[in-house]
Protein backbone atom coordinates (compact mmCIF):
# COMPACT_ATOMS: atom_id res chain seq x y z
CA UNK A 1 0.00 0.00 0.00
CA UNK A 2 2.58 2.56 0.89
CA UNK A 3 4.44 1.42 -2.08
CA UNK A 4 1.27 2.59 -4.19
CA UNK A 5 0.75 5.70 -2.54
CA UNK A 6 4.34 6.74 -2.92
CA UNK A 7 4.38 5.88 -6.57
CA UNK A 8 0.71 8.34 -6.95
CA UNK A 9 2.59 10.86 -5.18
CA UNK A 10 5.36 10.58 -8.02
CA UNK A 11 2.76 10.86 -10.88
CA UNK A 12 1.26 13.90 -9.03
CA UNK A 13 4.39 15.40 -8.59
CA UNK A 14 5.31 14.95 -12.21
CA UNK A 15 2.09 15.86 -13.82
CA UNK A 16 2.18 19.20 -11.69
CA UNK A 17 5.23 20.03 -13.11
CA UNK A 18 4.45 19.58 -16.91
CA UNK A 19 1.16 21.91 -16.95
CA UNK A 20 0.23 23.37 -13.07
CA UNK A 21 3.34 24.19 -12.47
CA UNK A 22 4.65 24.36 -15.41
CA UNK A 23 7.97 26.61 -15.15
CA UNK A 24 7.73 28.73 -18.37
CA UNK A 25 3.58 29.39 -18.29
CA UNK A 26 3.19 30.23 -14.66
CA UNK A 27 6.53 31.65 -13.36
CA UNK A 28 8.18 32.28 -16.78
CA UNK A 29 11.65 31.08 -15.61
CA UNK A 30 14.88 29.90 -16.99
CA UNK A 31 14.10 30.91 -20.70
CA UNK A 32 17.61 32.46 -20.73
CA UNK A 33 19.88 29.71 -22.54
CA UNK A 34 17.65 27.52 -23.86
CA UNK A 35 15.64 30.40 -25.82
CA UNK A 36 17.95 31.68 -27.78
CA UNK A 37 18.83 27.76 -29.57
CA UNK A 38 15.33 27.79 -30.60
CA UNK A 39 15.62 28.68 -34.04
CA UNK A 40 15.78 25.20 -35.02
CA UNK A 41 14.29 22.49 -33.55
CA UNK A 42 17.09 19.94 -33.83
CA UNK A 43 19.44 22.06 -31.42
CA UNK A 44 16.18 22.53 -29.45
CA UNK A 45 15.95 19.08 -28.55
CA UNK A 46 19.58 18.52 -27.95
CA UNK A 47 19.34 21.23 -25.51
CA UNK A 48 16.23 20.16 -23.68
CA UNK A 49 17.67 16.74 -23.36
CA UNK A 50 21.16 18.61 -21.77
CA UNK A 51 19.01 20.57 -19.36
CA UNK A 52 16.73 17.80 -18.64
CA UNK A 53 19.57 15.36 -17.91
CA UNK A 54 21.04 17.99 -15.67
CA UNK A 55 18.17 19.12 -13.84
CA UNK A 56 16.96 15.30 -12.70
CA UNK A 57 20.43 14.56 -12.02
CA UNK A 58 21.29 17.25 -9.70
CA UNK A 59 17.90 17.80 -7.98
CA UNK A 60 18.71 13.79 -6.62
CA UNK A 61 22.05 14.88 -5.80
CA UNK A 62 20.87 17.92 -4.20
CA UNK A 63 18.52 15.82 -2.23
CA UNK A 64 20.81 12.79 -1.22
CA UNK A 65 22.69 15.47 0.69
CA UNK A 66 20.63 17.63 1.76
CA UNK A 67 21.43 16.35 5.18
CA UNK A 68 25.05 17.27 5.22
CA UNK A 69 24.89 20.69 3.46
CA UNK A 70 25.18 23.55 5.96
CA UNK A 71 22.46 26.10 5.02
CA UNK A 72 24.88 29.25 4.65
CA UNK A 73 26.75 27.78 1.77
CA UNK A 74 23.97 25.61 0.29
CA UNK A 75 23.43 28.04 -2.94
CA UNK A 76 27.24 27.44 -3.61
CA UNK A 77 27.10 23.63 -3.20
CA UNK A 78 24.15 23.57 -5.26
CA UNK A 79 25.89 25.86 -8.20
CA UNK A 80 29.23 23.38 -8.07
CA UNK A 81 26.95 20.49 -8.26
CA UNK A 82 24.86 22.18 -11.14
CA UNK A 83 28.49 23.04 -12.78
CA UNK A 84 29.72 19.54 -12.34
CA UNK A 85 26.84 17.34 -14.64
CA UNK A 86 26.71 20.60 -16.74
CA UNK A 87 30.45 20.30 -18.21
CA UNK A 88 29.35 16.23 -18.52
CA UNK A 89 26.79 17.67 -21.01
CA UNK A 90 29.27 19.59 -22.50
CA UNK A 91 31.64 16.65 -22.94
CA UNK A 92 29.51 14.27 -24.28
CA UNK A 93 27.85 16.47 -27.09
CA UNK A 94 31.25 18.26 -27.66
CA UNK A 95 32.66 14.37 -28.46
CA UNK A 96 29.59 12.80 -30.12
CA UNK A 97 27.84 16.09 -32.12
CA UNK A 98 30.75 18.62 -32.63
CA UNK A 99 28.68 20.42 -35.40
CA UNK A 100 26.19 20.91 -32.88
CA UNK A 101 28.44 21.79 -30.59
CA UNK A 102 29.61 24.62 -32.28
CA UNK A 103 26.49 25.99 -32.92
CA UNK A 104 25.15 25.55 -29.52
CA UNK A 105 28.17 27.86 -28.65
CA UNK A 106 28.21 28.75 -24.98
CA UNK A 107 24.98 28.28 -24.25
CA UNK A 108 25.13 24.59 -23.09
CA UNK A 109 27.26 26.41 -20.15
CA UNK A 110 24.68 28.75 -19.64
CA UNK A 111 22.62 25.72 -18.46
CA UNK A 112 24.44 26.56 -15.01
CA UNK A 113 22.54 30.10 -14.66
CA UNK A 114 19.29 28.82 -15.71
CA UNK A 115 16.79 29.52 -13.27
CA UNK A 116 15.16 26.55 -13.28
CA UNK A 117 18.09 24.24 -12.14
CA UNK A 118 18.58 26.28 -9.44
CA UNK A 119 15.00 26.88 -8.27
CA UNK A 120 13.66 23.11 -8.38
CA UNK A 121 16.71 22.14 -6.80
CA UNK A 122 15.88 24.86 -3.41
CA UNK A 123 12.20 24.71 -3.75
CA UNK A 124 12.00 21.34 -4.07
CA UNK A 125 14.98 19.13 -4.12
CA UNK A 126 16.27 20.28 -0.56
CA UNK A 127 13.28 19.22 1.15
CA UNK A 128 12.25 16.01 -0.21
CA UNK A 129 13.55 12.71 -0.73
CA UNK A 130 14.88 11.57 -3.68
CA UNK A 131 12.18 9.84 -5.72
CA UNK A 132 9.95 12.61 -5.61
CA UNK A 133 13.05 14.65 -6.04
CA UNK A 134 13.50 13.51 -9.61
CA UNK A 135 9.59 13.25 -10.31
CA UNK A 136 9.34 16.79 -9.47
CA UNK A 137 12.84 17.57 -11.79
CA UNK A 138 11.58 15.36 -14.64
CA UNK A 139 8.06 16.79 -14.68
CA UNK A 140 9.57 20.40 -14.77
CA UNK A 141 12.29 19.89 -17.34
CA UNK A 142 9.61 17.86 -19.77
CA UNK A 143 6.81 20.74 -19.27
CA UNK A 144 9.67 22.92 -20.25
CA UNK A 145 10.86 21.28 -23.19
CA UNK A 146 7.56 20.93 -24.65
CA UNK A 147 7.02 24.95 -24.24
CA UNK A 148 10.63 25.48 -26.37
CA UNK A 149 9.96 22.69 -29.04
CA UNK A 150 6.94 24.06 -29.76
CA UNK A 151 8.65 27.69 -30.12
CA UNK A 152 11.46 25.97 -32.21
CA UNK A 153 8.53 23.78 -34.16
CA UNK A 154 7.15 27.51 -35.33
CA UNK A 155 9.90 29.34 -35.49
CA UNK A 156 12.05 26.38 -38.07
CA UNK A 157 8.34 26.02 -39.77
CA UNK A 158 7.64 30.03 -40.75
CA UNK A 159 11.57 31.37 -40.63
CA UNK A 160 13.16 28.44 -42.81
CA UNK A 161 10.23 26.58 -44.30
CA UNK A 162 12.57 23.13 -42.63
CA UNK A 163 11.38 20.82 -39.74
CA UNK A 164 14.73 19.09 -38.60
CA UNK A 165 16.33 20.48 -41.73
CA UNK A 166 13.91 18.94 -44.11
CA UNK A 167 12.26 21.09 -46.34
CA UNK A 168 8.23 21.33 -45.46
CA UNK A 169 6.79 23.87 -46.73
CA UNK A 170 7.31 24.78 -50.67
CA UNK A 171 8.26 27.99 -52.25
CA UNK A 172 4.86 29.57 -52.42
CA UNK A 173 5.40 29.79 -48.62
CA UNK A 174 7.20 33.26 -48.17
CA UNK A 175 9.93 32.56 -45.09
CA UNK A 176 9.34 34.73 -42.10
CA UNK A 177 12.66 36.57 -41.36
CA UNK A 178 11.74 37.65 -38.12
CA UNK A 179 11.12 34.13 -36.96
CA UNK A 180 14.77 33.75 -37.77
CA UNK A 181 15.63 36.52 -35.49
CA UNK A 182 15.62 37.42 -32.05
CA UNK A 183 12.85 38.93 -31.87
CA UNK A 184 10.67 36.12 -33.42
CA UNK A 185 11.30 34.09 -30.17
CA UNK A 186 9.65 37.20 -28.06
CA UNK A 187 6.65 36.55 -30.13
CA UNK A 188 6.29 33.03 -29.83
CA UNK A 189 6.86 32.67 -26.17
CA UNK A 190 4.52 35.63 -25.77
CA UNK A 191 1.63 34.43 -27.80
CA UNK A 192 2.31 30.60 -26.16
CA UNK A 193 1.96 32.09 -22.50
CA UNK A 194 -1.02 34.44 -23.60
CA UNK A 195 -2.51 30.95 -24.83
CA UNK A 196 -2.06 28.88 -21.67
CA UNK A 197 -3.11 31.92 -19.07
CA UNK A 198 -5.87 32.83 -20.75
CA UNK A 199 -6.98 28.88 -20.45
CA UNK A 200 -6.55 29.41 -16.65
CA UNK A 201 -8.60 32.38 -16.31
CA UNK A 202 -11.47 30.10 -18.34
CA UNK A 203 -11.16 27.43 -15.70
CA UNK A 204 -11.23 29.59 -12.99
CA UNK A 205 -14.54 31.06 -14.10
CA UNK A 206 -16.19 27.56 -14.43
CA UNK A 207 -14.70 26.59 -11.16
CA UNK A 208 -17.25 29.85 -9.48
CA UNK B 1 38.13 38.41 -34.83
CA UNK B 2 41.80 40.04 -34.40
CA UNK B 3 42.90 41.38 -30.90
CA UNK B 4 43.67 44.42 -31.92
CA UNK B 5 40.37 45.19 -32.99
CA UNK B 6 38.97 48.90 -32.22
CA UNK B 7 37.68 48.71 -28.46
CA UNK B 8 35.28 51.70 -29.36
CA UNK B 9 33.65 49.01 -32.27
CA UNK B 10 33.62 46.05 -29.42
CA UNK B 11 32.14 48.77 -27.32
CA UNK B 12 29.29 49.70 -29.27
CA UNK B 13 28.39 46.54 -31.15
CA UNK B 14 28.15 44.93 -27.78
CA UNK B 15 25.96 47.94 -26.58
CA UNK B 16 24.03 48.70 -29.70
CA UNK B 17 23.73 45.84 -32.66
CA UNK B 18 25.08 42.55 -30.64
CA UNK B 19 22.96 43.54 -27.52
CA UNK B 20 23.41 40.98 -24.96
CA UNK B 21 19.64 40.75 -24.09
CA UNK B 22 17.65 41.13 -27.08
CA UNK B 23 19.68 38.98 -29.23
CA UNK B 24 21.27 36.56 -27.10
CA UNK B 25 18.77 36.24 -24.59
CA UNK B 26 20.86 36.91 -21.57
CA UNK B 27 19.23 37.72 -18.25
CA UNK B 28 16.38 37.57 -19.13
CA UNK B 29 15.02 36.32 -15.62
CA UNK B 30 15.72 39.67 -13.53
CA UNK B 31 15.04 41.58 -17.14
CA UNK B 32 10.97 40.23 -16.56
CA UNK B 33 11.02 40.07 -12.67
CA UNK B 34 13.01 43.37 -11.91
CA UNK B 35 11.90 45.66 -14.62
CA UNK B 36 8.37 47.31 -12.95
CA UNK B 37 9.86 50.13 -11.66
CA UNK B 38 12.81 52.48 -13.05
CA UNK B 39 14.62 53.36 -9.56
CA UNK B 40 15.20 49.30 -9.23
CA UNK B 41 15.89 49.01 -13.00
CA UNK B 42 18.23 51.55 -12.28
CA UNK B 43 19.93 49.79 -9.66
CA UNK B 44 20.13 46.94 -10.67
CA UNK B 45 21.55 47.88 -14.08
CA UNK B 46 24.42 49.94 -12.30
CA UNK B 47 25.31 46.58 -10.34
CA UNK B 48 25.38 44.46 -13.74
CA UNK B 49 27.95 46.80 -15.64
CA UNK B 50 30.03 46.66 -12.70
CA UNK B 51 30.43 43.65 -11.90
CA UNK B 52 29.93 42.27 -15.74
CA UNK B 53 33.18 44.41 -16.63
CA UNK B 54 34.90 43.37 -13.51
CA UNK B 55 34.48 39.67 -13.98
CA UNK B 56 35.19 39.95 -17.69
CA UNK B 57 38.79 40.68 -16.83
CA UNK B 58 39.32 38.48 -14.32
CA UNK B 59 37.86 35.39 -15.97
CA UNK B 60 40.20 36.40 -18.77
CA UNK B 61 43.04 36.49 -16.68
CA UNK B 62 42.00 33.17 -15.07
CA UNK B 63 41.33 31.62 -18.67
CA UNK B 64 44.59 32.99 -20.30
CA UNK B 65 47.12 31.84 -17.29
CA UNK B 66 45.40 28.87 -15.78
CA UNK B 67 42.60 27.26 -17.95
CA UNK B 68 43.80 27.21 -22.29
CA UNK B 69 45.82 24.52 -23.39
CA UNK B 70 49.66 24.91 -22.35
CA UNK B 71 48.88 28.09 -20.19
CA UNK B 72 49.77 26.24 -17.25
CA UNK B 73 53.52 26.23 -18.37
CA UNK B 74 54.59 29.55 -16.55
CA UNK B 75 53.95 27.66 -13.12
CA UNK B 76 54.85 23.87 -14.18
CA UNK B 77 57.93 24.11 -16.54
CA UNK B 78 57.49 23.14 -20.04
CA UNK B 79 56.20 19.52 -19.20
CA UNK B 80 52.79 21.25 -19.11
CA UNK B 81 52.83 22.35 -22.75
CA UNK B 82 50.12 19.92 -23.64
CA UNK B 83 47.57 20.18 -20.22
CA UNK B 84 44.34 21.31 -20.99
CA UNK B 85 41.95 22.65 -18.26
CA UNK B 86 39.39 24.44 -20.80
CA UNK B 87 36.67 21.94 -19.45
CA UNK B 88 37.04 23.24 -16.36
CA UNK B 89 36.37 26.90 -17.31
CA UNK B 90 32.19 26.50 -16.42
CA UNK B 91 33.00 25.55 -12.89
CA UNK B 92 35.99 27.95 -12.59
CA UNK B 93 34.06 30.67 -14.08
CA UNK B 94 31.31 30.57 -11.90
CA UNK B 95 33.02 30.26 -8.79
CA UNK B 96 34.75 33.64 -9.74
CA UNK B 97 32.22 35.42 -10.27
CA UNK B 98 30.35 34.49 -6.89
CA UNK B 99 33.52 35.03 -5.01
CA UNK B 100 33.61 38.45 -6.49
CA UNK B 101 30.00 39.44 -5.81
CA UNK B 102 30.28 38.43 -2.14
CA UNK B 103 33.86 40.68 -1.92
CA UNK B 104 32.30 43.42 -3.40
CA UNK B 105 29.07 42.91 -1.38
CA UNK B 106 31.43 42.68 1.89
CA UNK B 107 33.75 46.01 0.82
CA UNK B 108 30.71 48.09 -0.22
CA UNK B 109 29.24 47.28 3.62
CA UNK B 110 31.99 48.17 4.75
CA UNK B 111 32.34 51.38 2.85
CA UNK B 112 29.15 53.24 2.10
CA UNK B 113 26.17 52.14 3.64
CA UNK B 114 24.21 54.45 1.00
CA UNK B 115 25.95 52.69 -1.65
CA UNK B 116 24.93 49.24 0.16
CA UNK B 117 21.49 49.91 0.03
CA UNK B 118 21.43 51.18 -3.17
CA UNK B 119 23.24 48.16 -4.89
CA UNK B 120 23.92 45.74 -2.02
CA UNK B 121 20.12 43.96 -2.49
CA UNK B 122 21.16 43.22 -5.94
CA UNK B 123 24.20 41.55 -5.41
CA UNK B 124 22.78 38.25 -4.92
CA UNK B 125 20.94 38.49 -7.62
CA UNK B 126 23.36 39.14 -10.10
CA UNK B 127 25.57 35.63 -9.41
CA UNK B 128 23.06 33.73 -10.86
CA UNK B 129 22.71 36.05 -13.88
CA UNK B 130 23.31 34.92 -16.97
CA UNK B 131 24.72 37.77 -19.13
CA UNK B 132 27.22 37.38 -16.87
CA UNK B 133 28.43 34.02 -17.31
CA UNK B 134 27.47 34.50 -20.94
CA UNK B 135 29.97 37.16 -21.19
CA UNK B 136 32.76 35.40 -19.88
CA UNK B 137 32.12 32.46 -22.04
CA UNK B 138 31.33 34.33 -25.04
CA UNK B 139 34.70 36.20 -24.67
CA UNK B 140 36.11 32.75 -24.24
CA UNK B 141 34.70 31.38 -28.00
CA UNK B 142 35.98 34.66 -29.57
CA UNK B 143 39.28 34.72 -28.58
CA UNK B 144 39.22 38.24 -27.36
CA UNK B 145 42.76 39.80 -25.82
CA UNK B 146 42.58 41.71 -22.32
CA UNK B 147 41.39 45.28 -23.08
CA UNK B 148 38.67 43.98 -25.57
CA UNK B 149 37.32 41.41 -22.98
CA UNK B 150 36.60 44.36 -20.99
CA UNK B 151 35.76 46.54 -23.33
CA UNK B 152 33.10 43.76 -24.20
CA UNK B 153 32.11 43.25 -20.65
CA UNK B 154 31.37 46.67 -20.48
CA UNK B 155 29.55 47.54 -23.47
CA UNK B 156 27.39 43.98 -22.46
CA UNK B 157 26.40 46.04 -19.31
CA UNK B 158 25.69 49.08 -20.86
CA UNK B 159 23.49 47.31 -23.34
CA UNK B 160 22.07 45.43 -20.80
CA UNK B 161 21.24 48.40 -18.32
CA UNK B 162 20.10 50.32 -21.34
CA UNK B 163 16.98 47.35 -22.21
CA UNK B 164 15.97 46.85 -18.70
CA UNK B 165 15.44 51.01 -17.96
CA UNK B 166 13.91 51.63 -21.10
CA UNK B 167 11.63 48.29 -20.53
CA UNK B 168 11.04 49.52 -16.82
CA UNK B 169 10.40 53.48 -18.50
CA UNK B 170 7.75 51.68 -21.08
CA UNK B 171 6.36 49.23 -18.07
CA UNK B 172 5.16 52.05 -15.95
CA UNK B 173 3.93 53.94 -18.69
CA UNK B 174 1.46 50.93 -19.17
CA UNK B 175 0.43 50.49 -15.92
CA UNK B 176 -2.82 52.27 -16.44
CA UNK B 177 -3.16 50.56 -19.77
CA UNK B 178 -6.07 48.11 -20.78
CA UNK B 179 -4.05 44.76 -21.13
CA UNK B 180 -6.46 41.53 -21.70
CA UNK B 181 -6.12 39.17 -18.51
CA UNK B 182 -3.99 36.81 -20.23
CA UNK B 183 -1.45 38.44 -21.42
CA UNK B 184 -0.91 41.21 -17.93
CA UNK B 185 2.55 40.26 -16.43
CA UNK B 186 5.16 38.30 -18.81
CA UNK B 187 3.36 37.91 -21.65
CA UNK B 188 3.34 41.90 -22.64
CA UNK B 189 6.71 42.34 -21.49
CA UNK B 190 7.84 39.81 -24.02
CA UNK B 191 6.02 41.45 -26.36
CA UNK B 192 7.57 44.54 -25.83
CA UNK B 193 10.76 42.88 -25.70
CA UNK B 194 10.28 41.52 -28.97
CA UNK B 195 9.11 45.11 -30.25
CA UNK B 196 12.23 46.37 -28.47
CA UNK B 197 14.85 44.00 -30.22
CA UNK B 198 13.23 44.63 -33.69
CA UNK B 199 13.64 48.12 -33.03
CA UNK B 200 17.58 47.14 -31.76
CA UNK B 201 18.29 45.74 -35.17
CA UNK B 202 17.65 48.68 -36.61
CA UNK B 203 21.14 49.68 -35.61
CA UNK B 204 22.72 46.21 -37.60
CA UNK B 205 23.79 48.01 -40.21
CA UNK B 206 26.20 50.13 -38.44
CA UNK B 207 28.61 47.64 -37.06
CA UNK B 208 29.42 44.62 -37.43
CA UNK B 209 31.01 42.20 -34.78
Amino acid sequence: MANSAVKSQGYATLARGLWEENPIFRQVLGICSTLAVTNYLLNTIIMCAGLTFTLCASCVTVSLLRHYTPVRIRMMVQTLIIASYVIVVDIVIRAQLPEISEQLGPYVGLIITNCIVMGRCESFARSNGPVLSFWDALGNSLGYSAVLLCIAFFRELLGFRTLLGYRVLGDWFTPWTVMMMAPGAFFMLAILVWIARSRDAVEEEKGK
Amino acid sequence: MTPGQNLFVIFFAAVFTNNILLTYFLGMCPFLGCSREVKTALGLGTAVIFVITCTSGLNWIVYEFFLRQGALTWLLGAGAETLDLTYLRFIIFIVVIAAFVQFVEIVIERVSLRLYYALGVFLPLITVNCAILGVSLFMVIRDYSFLSAVAYGFGSGVGWALAIVAMAGIRDRMKKANVPHGLEGPGITLIIAGIMALAFMGFSGIIKL
